[in-house]
């Protein structure tokens, strides 16, 4: 064998060698599945064998989080809220995962992760108030729709800044390890957030501080209207686990089962050997990027409706239940129906709702209030008395009476 | 840029006396003349040099220990430091070298007493480092980080201000990072040129959000730094690096914080008003110890402004009300320096008082010269001529 390297920055060690190499050519990293497209088990070692009601669980909070997206949808074609974002085709990775963590376990999304927040436990009612900004919304009607968040459930404000929860999540994952917790840190983001300096810097100082983290990326192939050729010319995200020294997976993100399993795992590693894991689950998003982008600017309609025939995260595990007997054409008819007219009954609950009071614009910014921000609270409040025409006030809730 | 920052250039060359723990960044020999040493702060009249001087200042007064012990800036940083690990066993510190006590000593010895777990490096990653550390404090865990120099927080920039800065506001306070401070040495060393000189106080000032303080000296940097790390907000804690070593006063031996968002009037004068912060005061000071003996009868009030954001206007204006006249000075360049933000203020509450033009003394509209500093900085001679200006208006 050839003499091994003394060099200090060779941390795992390495051997010389006389041979000039550049290393060109690797194995692309495999994509673990557990169901085919028709939803049969192609290894029946690998069926995690969930129970009825969670399998079922999951199933109807996919069909509810499509609900949900179609309603939202369209309530802002209509100019009803501002903005929303649809989780189409992406329903697998967010429900298959949610599914294997605790709420102990704090969550830090990018801003296409409703299904975890839904099956946490965010209420239909808590998604509209925040899509609606109303006096309900837990971040006080001060984020655009979709920026959704949750003490109660764990899960961290969402914020527009791409990657900059990768780190944050770094940090916290550390905190939980620091404060004895035997809970890990997920953190959410797509590929091509993937490219931004936090994620490098986040990757690299969770392997460093021996964070208890998941990053799981959601590679859905399009960053907006940049597809995934033009975002990186490595394979894929993955690849770049090996490079941190992180224990790395990627994932048939249409594949609940796979998807559940792989967080499952990577759980285990995170909370019981006390460092970070990196996932990628490889999907496709079927919908438009945002209200904001028409998707058939960059790519064939043919290729969404492909991938909606073809491989579709929610029919795939339809046909599973199908399989085993739990599901069928009237149980979908009946639950899509209930499900709608609850969807619709919180969304005009919403909808009713006032704005919350004016004063939450300048409260928070700090823990109090310091004399600018009172000044021009003051200054404000006097301007809305002098032009009451300027200053319609009348779709916002009062102010809290003073204790 | 790196091989100098991980050096200890800084500390080896000039004022700063050679560390023994690494060498090979050093000139050999005796180091060359200290020209960034700042002539004047050994005899401030604001540096405390008996325990009876310290407790005579109405915010120490009530310390029951009247002890003191004779530090310097970076031991008192260091005192504050080991302070916060021993009271919050959820503090963690964390930065470019720290571990083995930081390029400028303020973390000496805290790793060995508090474990790798509370004390320890990250890797070389500005932005790293503060989402890392809001990620800590969102959590409920004290973070103080560290920035070696603040001329590098600008990759950290995004993470300190799009979310440290809003992080309590935008989730209708179910989160904060209350928790976080980030320190980092600032202002001018004498050769530190473009890249270990500056003073980012003016970008985080325009950031509704944080709060941003400088200490002057050894007893205001503890009792701030506390303080701080334990304020229910984020704040930017720029340490004047040039006093790491030059300031040296007694300081309390007990645990004690000194008021953010406080100004403190240094000396009380009847003519004019005069601004500043960290070591830019004891330029100050020599400019009136000048003015007052070149114009007899003439008494200027000097203030440290101590905390940027959110300032104390009304210690400024109720001292500009009396005195008419106001200069503002600080090393950043001068225009949308912080001293814009004061002008400003000033002008709009003490408008009918004022008897002439407010004047900023400001380092000039460029970048931070090697060679040029003595021309660039807003020293003594410039302060007073701006002194003698704002009286013969």
């Amino acid at each position: 064998m050839a003499p091994i390297v003394s060099f200090p920055g060779a941390v795992d060690g390495s051997h010389y060698t006389e041979n000039l190499t550049f290393l060109l050519k690797y194995e692309t990293i495999p994509t673990y599945r557990v169901l085919d497209t028709e939803g049969n088990v192609l290894d029946p070692a690998q069926d995690p064998k969930l129970d009825k009601d969670l399998c079922l669980k999951l199933y109807q909070h996919m069909l509810t989080l499509n609900g949900m997206d179609l309603i939202l949808y369209e309530a802002q074609r209509q100019g009803r809220i501002s903005f929303y974002m649809t989780n189409y085709g992406e329903e697998a990775a967010h429900l298959g995962s949610a599914a294997a963590l605790t709420l102990e376990d704090v969550i830090y999304g990018q801003y296409r992760e409703a299904g975890v927040i839904m099956y946490r436990g965010f209420t239909l009612d808590q998604f509209m108030n925040q899509c609606y900004s109303n006096a309900s919304d837990l971040g006080k009607g001060r984020q655009m729709p979709v920026h959704y968040g949750t003490k109660e459930l764990n899960v961290q404000t969402i914020s527009s800044p791409l990657g900059t929860q990768i780190p944050q999540a770094a940090g916290t994952a550390y905190a939980l390890k620091q404060q004895g917790k035997k809970a890990c840190c997920v953190c959410y983001f797509g590929e091509g957030a993937a490219s931004e300096g936090d994620f490098h810097a986040g990757l690299n100082i969770a392997a460093t501080t021996e964070s208890p983290v998941i990053f799981f990326c959601r590679n859905n192939g399009y960053a907006i209207s940049t597809p995934a050729r033009e975002q990186y010319r490595g394979d894929g995200i993955a690849s770049r686990g090996h490079g941190y020294g992180m224990a790395t997976a990627r994932v048939d993100g249409n594949d609940i089962l796979a998807v559940y399993n792989t967080m499952k795992e990577a759980r285990r590693i995170a909370v019981e050997e006390g460092r970070p894991v990196l996932i990628e689950a490889l999907t496709y998003r079927v919908g438009h990027h945002s209200t904001s982008d028409d998707s058939s600017a960059y790519r064939s309609k043919k290729e969404v409706s492909d991938w909606q025939r073809l491989d579709s995260p929610i029919n795939r595990f339809r046909k599973y239940l199908e399989n085993k007997g739990w599901w069928d054409n009237e149980k979908e008819a009946a639950f899509k129906k209930s499900s709608r007219a609850e969807i619709l009954a919180a969304f005009a609950r919403a909808e009713k709702q006032k704005k919350p009071p004016i004063e939450n614009m300048f409260t928070d910014v700090y823990d109090e209030l310091p004399w600018n921000l009172q000044e021009q609270k003051a200054e404000l409040a006097e301007l809305m008395k002098k032009y009451p025409e300027a200053y319609d006030a009348s779709g916002y809730a009062t102010s809290a009476p003073k204790a | 840029m790196l091989a100098l920052r991980r050096s200890t250039h800084l500390l080896t060359k000039g004022f700063c006396s050679p560390v023994s723990v690494r060498t090979f960044a050093s000139p050999s020999g005796n180091p060359p003349p200290a020209e960034g040493f700042m002539p004047g702060v050994s005899s401030s009249k604001f540096i405390k040099n008996t325990s009876e001087q310290v407790f005579a200042n109405s915010e120490l007064k009530h310390l029951k220990n009247g002890e003191t012990k004779k530090l310097n800036l970076f031991q008192a940083i260091n005192e504050a430091l080991h302070t916060a690990l021993v009271t919050d066993n959820k503090a963690i510190i964390f930065g470019e070298d720290v571990a083995f006590g930081g390029v400028f000593r303020c973390t000496m010895g805290l790793e060995a007493k508090f474990g790798k777990a509370r004390v320890f490096n990250t890797p070389l990653t500005e932005q790293g480092i503060a989402g890392f550390a809001i990620g800590v404090a969102a959590t409920g865990s004290t973070a103080i980080a560290e920035i070696q120099f603040a001329d590098y927080v600008f990759p950290a920039f995004d993470q300190l201000v799009n979310e440290a800065a809003k992080y309590r506001y935008r989730s209708g306070d179910q989160f904060d990072v209350g928790g976080l401070t980030v320190r980092m040495p600032c202002m001018a060393v004498g050769h530190g040129a473009l890249y270990h000189s500056q003073s980012p106080e003016a970008y985080f000032a325009h950031t509704p959000g944080l709060k941003i303080v400088v200490p002057r000296s050894p007893i205001q940097a503890k009792g701030l730094l506390l303080a701080s790390i334990r304020d229910r907000n984020p704040v930017i804690f720029q340490e004047p690096k040039i006093l790491y070593r030059a300031a040296v006063e007694q300081v309390p031996v007990d645990d004690y914080v000194l008021p953010l968002g406080k100004a403190e009037v240094l000396k009380e004068g009847k003519d004019v008003t005069i601004v500043g912060w960290g070591s830019q005061l004891y330029v100050l000071e020599n400019a009136i110890a000048l003015a007052e003996k070149q114009m007899p009868g003439l008494s200027c009030e000097l203030i440290d402004l101590r905390t940027i954001l959110p300032w104390d206007v009304e210690t400024i204006a109720k001292s500009v009300n009396k005195t008419g006249r106001l200069i503002i000075s600080h090393e950043a360049p001068v225009t949308m320096g912080f001293a814009s933000e004061i002008a400003s203020k000033i002008q709009e509450r003490c408008f009918l008082r004022l008897e002439a033009p407010i004047q900023r003394i400001c380092g000039y509209d460029t970048p931070f010269s090697l060679a040029f500093e003595k021309f660039y900085m807003p020293n003594a001679h410039r302060c007073f001529d701006g002194i003698k200006r704002v009286m013969e208006y």
